[in-house]
């Protein structure tokens, strides 16, 4: 349970600069030693809608964010109406004071703080968009936050534009602070920054996975934009030349997983990163990399289908899809990080994984984890860990060294065949989509095209003591069992640690991140458990279904979500007793 | 090291019809490559899907044999991760013309170092006779019992009007100028595409040896015809009737490769640079962007 977190809400219409502004104090935030959890909430639109940015802060580290708020920043009337219900009791309102405040929007007990925002950032800054820097302002000023974090952001974030710009927004900020004075003294929240606590860093799911790979030897990436894929291209693209990476915006998805499988094929450790509409078109590609004994990452941000469905938003709906894309069958592995730590090892992870089975690797995030930011410790990327391992992968010495003519796809006990790359003279072959021979030749024979299968799918045995095992988090032995997978691992976590402050050894979780091949250490654990309530962001209940066809494990309950909002704390407590079949009125 | 015909043998027998001309465009490829001194382990040939597809498996040569109407995206990662190595995209009409049109296009735009050979038989044969892209316009066939309706792809135009600087068209009846072209593809810096008119002895009658030697001429014979005139060369290509040219329709002034405008690439082959861990230096620069 935690007592002393504030959460702070800006909202407004796209093109407002909710994200910059929202993104800007929580490194303020951070940097004033809080912990951080920031979640955009987007409509797909370049201007109008509503769009809000939530800030959760607190001395201690923050897995999700989650309802009452407690400052709400409205850039306009519509943030009033969508979130006046979500507040605390004592929370504040800031609106703009050109606006009149009907009395329906109006609540006892929250406070309104009415401020001249487009008024004073025009007048000020010189510019109406400035309001959300002025905004800023008002929220350091009313919660007592020292201002000197947030000017520092200022300096960092206009530098390039020049000091008459950070000078105007520095004025913009303290008339904020300004305004707020009259109104400090009725606010009972405060946010006080830790000066002596140790730097931290700021980041999302995007940051942690994208630098994971770098960090594993990703030199090649090939996509097309798609929210919310497309920030691990665009992250590549903007390091590519000083890390020694290509990345590629090329025509299409099928395009982009191609020129993977092309460059992978040549040595390039490669990556192409996608949504579940892109990765769609990529479906034939996959097998192809499968029968050509290819490496291959396949990154997928999930957002909420069919179709174009709901383009920036989050969900957990393209795992079975994933599981069993391409016609054929073959092996492959499928990871689902729970945490940005754990993106980060599973980027790294993913590459040797790719090389020792010569296999494609499946990364399923979501839009919650890929735009989620969240403060770690300034060590919670662990970089000294990180190991590059390429799998049978022959040197140039070795194959110097050849005596016998080389067969690219030998059948070998552990299903995977010692790896040449084009170019040397005594390893001319062929990377084939057909089924073929060692060779390979061609070659549709019975005995070959068993003995071709077994050798690949053989591949599974290695992969099973590879593929991560479920975690546990929360006491033993607990009476109820959460099971979860990917990006519900946080909002997850913080309800288990309710249920228990509540009830201790009332509650405990296990989270899957290695879902394909099925980690034989999930039945194990799933078998120990009381009774078992999955959740997850989808609505058939896909990791029941693969459990329960991998394990003959069936849930006592579940809560699935699948309006394409992130699971929150307080959604899965709600749903609980419904999930249990417990009748209204009984405690679950 | 002499390169020899030898260095490209290989036992396996080709699965195509007797007077097919992919055996002559094989037969080019490698008299070009002997050539101009490229040996196997100096070259990979991505293919598509299709009987000429099969190609990398009746010369010894590195290969991919991909996906129908993909090996434009394959051969195009193939070169950014080693532009050390010659790259010959080799496919089909169907493959580079019909599914894989987009790729076809945007691969020109970009002018990688790319040899593009393009076995133009006007038929879906590995599927047993249906119309491709190239099909003259009400041509009947199992999916077009009434003919098609559709115009022809123009592939040499668009190749033109896309900014390729080399584009030709060759046939295996005149073997000996098809070996030149493919050569002189292969010299040619950047992207260089050689569309070739394959007989297909089998599903497209109509458009096999007789047809086309009564027909082909070579523009190299043709008084005043200057490649280097990039409309009259935009002209040329779509003629196509009682005279069908072949030979180098457009060779324009180099222009910078994909691969030589890459950052990454200055420091030679991507797959040539040492792959190590980070340095701390290099993880210090991306956790100072988190701060």
């Amino acid at each position: 349970m935690l007592d002393h977190d504030v959460t702070i809400r800006i909202g407004g219409e796209a093109g407002m600069g909710l994200e910059s502004s929202g993104a800007g104090f929580a490194k303020a935030l951070t940097r004033g030693g809080l912990y951080i959890f920031g979640v955009p909430d987007f409509y797909s639109r370049i201007r109008g809608g509503h769009n809000f940015f939530t800030l959760r802060a607190a001395p201690q580290p923050l897995y999700s964010i989650d309802d009452p708020v407690h400052l709400l920043l409205a850039l306009d009337l519509e943030t009033i109406r969508r979130h006046i219900d979500d507040m605390a009791a004592g929370g504040a309102v800031v609106y703009d004071a050109k606006e009149t405040l009907p009395e329906s929007l109006k609540r006892p007990g929250v406070l309104f703080v009415p401020v001249a925002m487009t008024a004073l950032a025009k007048e000020i800054g010189g510019r109406a968009i400035m309001r959300n820097t002025l905004a800023l302002g008002v929220a350091a000023g009313l919660l007592g936050f020292d201002l000197s974090y947030v000017e520092s952001i200022i300096r960092d974030n206009f530098a390039k534009k020049g000091q008459k710009v950070v000078d105007g927004n520095l004025q913009v900020i303290a008339a904020g602070v300004e305004a707020a004075k009259p109104y400090k003294a009725d606010y009972p929240f405060h946010l006080d920054a830790a000066p002596d606590a140790p730097p931290r860093l700021l980041l999302n799911g995007t940051q942690a996975f994208a630098m994971g790979a770098l960090a594993g030897g990703c030199r090649f990436v090939s996509g097309y934009p798609m929210t919310p894929g497309s920030p691990v291209l665009i992250w590549f693209a903007q390091h590519a030349a000083k890390y020694g990476a290509v990345a590629k915006h090329v025509e299409d998805e099928i395009a982009a997983i191609n020129m993977a499988i092309g460059a992978s094929v040549m040595g390039a450790r490669s990556l192409v990163p996608t949504s579940g509409g892109g990765f769609a078109l990529m479906v034939e590609a996959v097998g192809f990399a499968a029968i050509s004994e290819t490496p291959l990452v396949i990154y997928n941000a999930q957002r909420p289908g069919p179709a174009t469905g709901l383009p920036t938003r989050t969900g957990q709906a393209d795992m079975l899809f994933m599981l069993h894309a391409s016609q054929g069958e073959f092996r492959r592995f499928a990871l689902a990080p729970g945490s940005l730590e754990e993106a980060f090892h599973l980027g790294w992870q993913a590459f040797n994984l790719a090389e020792r089975y010569q296999v494609p690797v499946m990364v399923m995030s979501d839009q919650f984890l890929a735009d989620t930011f969240r403060t770690i410790e300034e060590d919670a990327l662990d970089f000294d860990a990180v190991e590059i391992d390429r799998g049978a992968l022959l040197t140039k010495a070795e194959l110097d060294a050849l005596a016998e003519p080389y067969k690219r796809y030998k059948v070998t006990d552990s299903g995977v065949s010692p790896r040449a790359l084009p170019g040397h003279p005594n390893a001319v072959f062929v990377t084939e989509s057909n089924e073929h021979d060692e060779w390979p030749r061609i070659n549709e024979e019975i005995d070959n095209r068993i003995a071709q299968m077994d050798k690949r799918m053989r591949k599974g045995d290695g992969m099973l003591k590879e593929v991560p095992a479920p975690t546990w988090y929360g006491p033993e032995d607990a009476a109820l069992t959460f099971v979860c997978w990917g990006s519900t691992y946080g909002p997850l976590r913080e309800a288990v640690d309710r249920l228990n402050a509540k009830e201790p050894g009332k509650a405990n979780m296990l989270h899957f991140s290695g879902l394909e091949p099925f980690p034989p250490a999930g039945e194990t654990a799933l078998k120990k458990a009381k009774c078992l309530v999955a959740v997850e962001g989808n609505y058939t209940g896909q990791l029941e279904i693969l459990i329960r066809a991998r394990t003959g494990v069936v849930m006592d309950g579940a809560i699935r979500r699948y309006d394409g909002r992130p699971l929150r704390p307080s959604y899965i407590l709600a749903h609980l007793p419904e999930a249990l079949g417990v009748l209204p009125g009984k405690e679950a | 090291m002499m390169v020899t015909r030898d260095d490209f043998k290989i036992s396996e027998k080709p699965t195509w019809c007797p007077g097919c001309g992919n055996y002559g465009i094989v037969n080019a490829l490698t008299k070009a490559l002997v050539e101009h001194g490229i040996a196997p382990h100096e070259a990979i040939v991505v293919t598509g899907i299709g009987c000429g597809s099969k190609l990398p498996q009746y010369m010894r040569i590195n290969g991919m044999h991909t996906l129908h109407g993909r090996p434009a995206p394959v051969a195009q990662g193939a070169k950014l991760a080693n532009h050390r190595m010659r790259v010959i995209l080799v496919h089909g009409d169907g493959d580079g013309y019909g599914e894989g049109l987009g790729h076809f296009a945007h691969a020109i735009r970009r002018n990688p170092g790319i040899t593009e050979l393009v076995q133009n038989n006007k038929i879906y044969g590995l599927t047993k006779g249906q119309f491709s892209p190239t099909s003259e316009q009400g041509k009947r066939t199992s999916t077009s019992p009434q003919g098609t309706v559709e115009r022809v792809v123009q592939p040499l135009a668009l190749a033109i009007t896309h900014g390729a600087t080399f584009v030709a068209r060759g046939y295996p009846g005149k073997l000996s100028h098809l070996v030149w072209l493919i050569g002189e593809a292969l010299e040619h810096p950047g992207y260089a595409l050689v569309d070739i008119l394959q007989p297909c002895v089998t599903f497209n009658k109509s458009r096999a040896y007789d047809y086309y030697n009564e027909r082909v001429y070579k523009l190299e014979d043709e008084e005043g015809y200057d490649p280097t005139d990039r409309t009259a060369a935009w002209e040329r290509a779509q003629e196509w009737g009682d005279r069908i040219p072949i030979g180098i329709f457009y060779r324009g002034e180099p222009v910078p490769t994909y691969e030589a405008q890459e950052p990454a690439l200055q420091a030679g082959p991507l797959v040539e640079q040492p792959l190590g861990k980070l340095g701390q230096a290099q993880i210090a620069a991306l956790l100072q962007e988190l701060r």
